[in-house]
């Protein structure tokens, strides 16, 4: 495979997909998969061979559309006029009216110029939803792969590593650490084997950006892997991703074939010296298998429990060797920055947070779905513009983002810009991109009770801290929630989430406080509410 | 070697070994690649008994203890059978705030187990997931295999109603 074969290969799709008249795509991602697609897509297949129009009309399933609450979705025609709902009944109608008539059907239509879609900006998300998630042939005349035929015939690994550096992107995991200097660490690490990571092992609960982006353009993933390897000098890559994902792993696996058969990864990629294999592993549900070193352990098949840093990963880590670790997200914005350059990319979103982030609305809000919006954003226009805010009769009253590890932001914070620092400054964090939205009959101290559960649950044990004190809030927070609390726990609930939180192993514990504090922070009179009067002496020994 | 394998693998002679052999085989047989057999032998058995793990540990020469350890410690490995129908409700924070609780009462009410368990004539396992990543039809279940968004206790019983009267269509 040579850079010329690469553009053939391109040009030979986009003039095999001229062939057709018309391109109808619909959403086969798991949310619309879940309200029937499959049914819909049939009932196209068997309207358009009846009316003789299934050799101009091509009917392709595409990933993730993003308004997953309205599916199925249909695109159809060169326009890409936006259909939501598309029943059965909805599908004949389609080809009766729009296709053979031009007509549109208005009952199904979605305004493209609605703010769902107008304040979105698209670049982790650009080719979900309009090339077949399927195929290697779309992606490639979608401009796949010509970034890791530009690095690896025009660039140095260095000159990779800079462009990411200057890029200013930020890890897409959670934490925001510098991606160009965790690669130049690796980088510059000593041993002859390395290894890349791609973290898919999306835990949060109510996260399902990850899981979009490799249902719906999991070459992208792969090359921006690749280039990763390229840079840092790894020849094997790992893709660690959920078993609760089995449509993921489905295309994964089909993604890796159909590279490694057209010789985009294997050996002597684009004739270079760079050789570069990917195999997937599959988790087994445990949410501490998110943190780096856990992970690791689980690659190596072993229980998926954190050890101590340093030595970080990228000196020492999988089997020993110097890895380098990034999420999903952080991997598909790659190939863009090397593409059109890290000017640009750093001219998007803010001078600290650069580039778009891509997160899952859900919870009491309208419009439930995958968007991806420019990095300072106010959180404001999110919920309310692109989300449409809450359901009729309700009040908004918290955004909580970041899952088990993040906070709950109210009302009068929802002008804050969406970058790392801003939203550290409430007490939350950006997380991987999960935010739920509450109204005003959620209560937050059952909130933060879930929360706590969840972590206790998902702690794995090895340190106390997390092991015990986990445990410990959660009842304090379920006495709480019964009514048969004083003053006096709350005080201890605040002593117990502060030692927690400074003396846990990894992020599971240390972040895990987090819901309550940023609760009592916010909403401490919903704690106080709860609380039983206090007894007075006389009183409690008359009682008795 | 290859004299060894093409025997029975098993001294139950049960075939379906010879499918884990070759998933072990295809792993190289290494202790690394754990967690890759034990989700085969899972596909394979549909949970993971104890002379399984007995005769993993002895295929990827590792220590028993290992081996159990690894199996209990992640969700996905079941030690014991599921039920002909598996009602999965997702429990993930977008469920949460849409009701799933209420759905998870009505259930466990209505079989009269907790979730995590398996009615007594093993028709129907409530288990509870993570997240499903279907957050946008949220509360979501998975139901024997099909994801079933927007779901109400009632709807939710109505599903598993049918199950039963299906189970005792057939007397077994």
């Amino acid at each position: 495979m040579t850079l010329e074969d690469l553009n053939e290969l391109a040009e030979k799709e986009l003039e095999r997909q001229k062939n057709f008249k018309n391109r109808l795509l619909y959403c086969s991602a798991a949310g619309c998969v879940s309200c029937g697609s499959n049914a819909t897509r049939d009932a196209f297949k068997k309207s358009l061979k009846e009316k003789g129009l299934d050799k101009e009309v091509e009917v392709l399933g595409t990933g993730c559309m993003g308004l997953c609450g309205e599916g199925p979705l249909v695109k159809v025609g060169s326009d890409d006029t936006l259909y939501q709902r598309v029943d059965e009944n909805a599908a004949a109608r389609i080809v009766d009216e729009h296709l053979l008539n031009a007509n549109k059907v208005a009952e199904n239509l979605i305004n493209p110029d609605d703010p769902f879609f107008a304040s979105q900006m698209k670049i982790v998300l650009e080719n979900c939803g309009k090339i077949n998630a399927e195929s290697i042939e779309e992606y490639i005349a979608a401009g796949g792969y010509q970034a890791l035929a530009k690095a690896l015939t025009e660039m140095s690994q260095d000159e990779v590593i800079d462009e990411v550096r200057k890029s200013g992107l930020r890890g897409r995991g959670g934490a925001g650490y510098p991606t160009g200097l965790k690669w130049g660490i690796v980088r510059k690490a000593k041993g002859d084997q390395k290894y890349v990571i791609c973290n898919a092992d999306e835990g949060d609960p109510g996260a399902f950006m990850d899981r979009s982006v490799l249902e719906g353009d999991p070459h992208r993933i792969l090359e921006g892997m690749a280039l990763a390897g390229y840079a840092v000098g790894a020849s094997q890559g790992y893709i660690y991703v959920r078993a609760e994902y089995p449509m993921a792993i489905e295309r994964l696996k089909l993604a890796i074939k159909h590279a490694e058969r057209l010789g985009l990864l294997g050996n002597r990629i684009f004739e270079s010296q760079f050789n570069f294999r990917i195999d997937l592993r599959i988790g087994a549900g445990a949410f501490v298998c998110g943190e780096e070193t856990a992970l690791i352990r689980s690659i190596e098949g072993r229980r998926g429990r954190p050890r101590p840093r340093p030595p970080y990963p990228s000196e020492k880590g999988l089997f020993g060797a110097p890895t380098l670790l990034n999420n999903v997200e952080t991997y598909a914005n790659i190939a863009p920055i090397i593409n059109r350059g890290s000017a640009w990319f750093a001219s998007i979103g803010t001078p600290k947070s650069t580039g778009t982030k891509v997160f899952a609305l859900a919870g009491k809000i309208k419009n439930t779905g995958l968007i991806e919006v420019p990095m300072g954003i106010p959180l404001r226009k999110i919920i309310f513009d692109i989300g449409g805010g809450t359901p009729e009769g309700t009040e908004f009253k918290a955004a909580q983002t970041g899952g088990p590890s993040g906070g709950c932001i109210p009302n009068d914070h929802l002008d804050i810009p969406v970058d790392y620092e801003s939203l550290a400054t409430v007490g939350s964090i950006m997380g991987s991109g999960g935010m739920i939205v509450m109204d005003s009959e959620s209560r937050m101290v059952d909130v933060a009770k879930y929360f706590m559960e969840f972590c206790a649950d998902e702690s794995c044990g090895k340190c106390v801290p997390c092991r015990v004190g986990t445990k410990h809030i959660y009842l304090l927070l379920d006495k709480i929630s019964n009514g048969k609390a004083t003053q006096d726990d709350i005080a201890l609930l605040e002593e117990l989430c502060v030692m927690v939180k400074e003396t846990s192993l990894c992020g599971l514990g240390q972040s895990a406080p987090n819901p309550v504090l940023s609760t009592l922070r916010f909403f401490r009179h919903e704690y106080e509410e709860l609380l039983k009067p206090a007894l007075h002496f006389e009183q409690s020994e008359k009682s008795r | 070697m290859s004299r060894v394998e093409s025997k029975s693998t098993h001294p139950s002679g049960d075939n379906r070994f010879k499918l884990l052999d070759r998933a072990i085989t295809k792993h190289n047989a290494t202790g690394n690649a754990l967690i890759e057999v034990l989700h085969a032998a899972q596909g394979i058995f549909g949970y993971l008994e104890n002379d399984l793990l007995i005769y993993i540990a002895h295929k990827l020469k590792l220590p028993l203890s290992r081996v159990y350890g690894v199996a209990t410690f992640y969700h996905f490995f079941r030690l014991k059978p599921n039920g002909k129908h598996a009602f999965v409700l997702c429990t993930g924070t977008a469920c949460y705030v849409k009701g799933a609780g209420a759905i998870q009462q009505k259930l466990e009410h209505h079989c009269n187990v907790k979730f995590g368990e398996t009615t007594p004539d093993k028709n129907i396992s409530l288990i509870s997931a993570r997240c499903v990543g279907s957050c946008g039809l949220a509360p979501v279940a998975v139901l024997d295999n099909a994801v079933v968004g927007k779901l109400t206790p009632e709807t939710a019983l109505q599903r598993v109603k049918q199950w039963e009267e299906k189970s005792e269509e057939v007397p077994s």
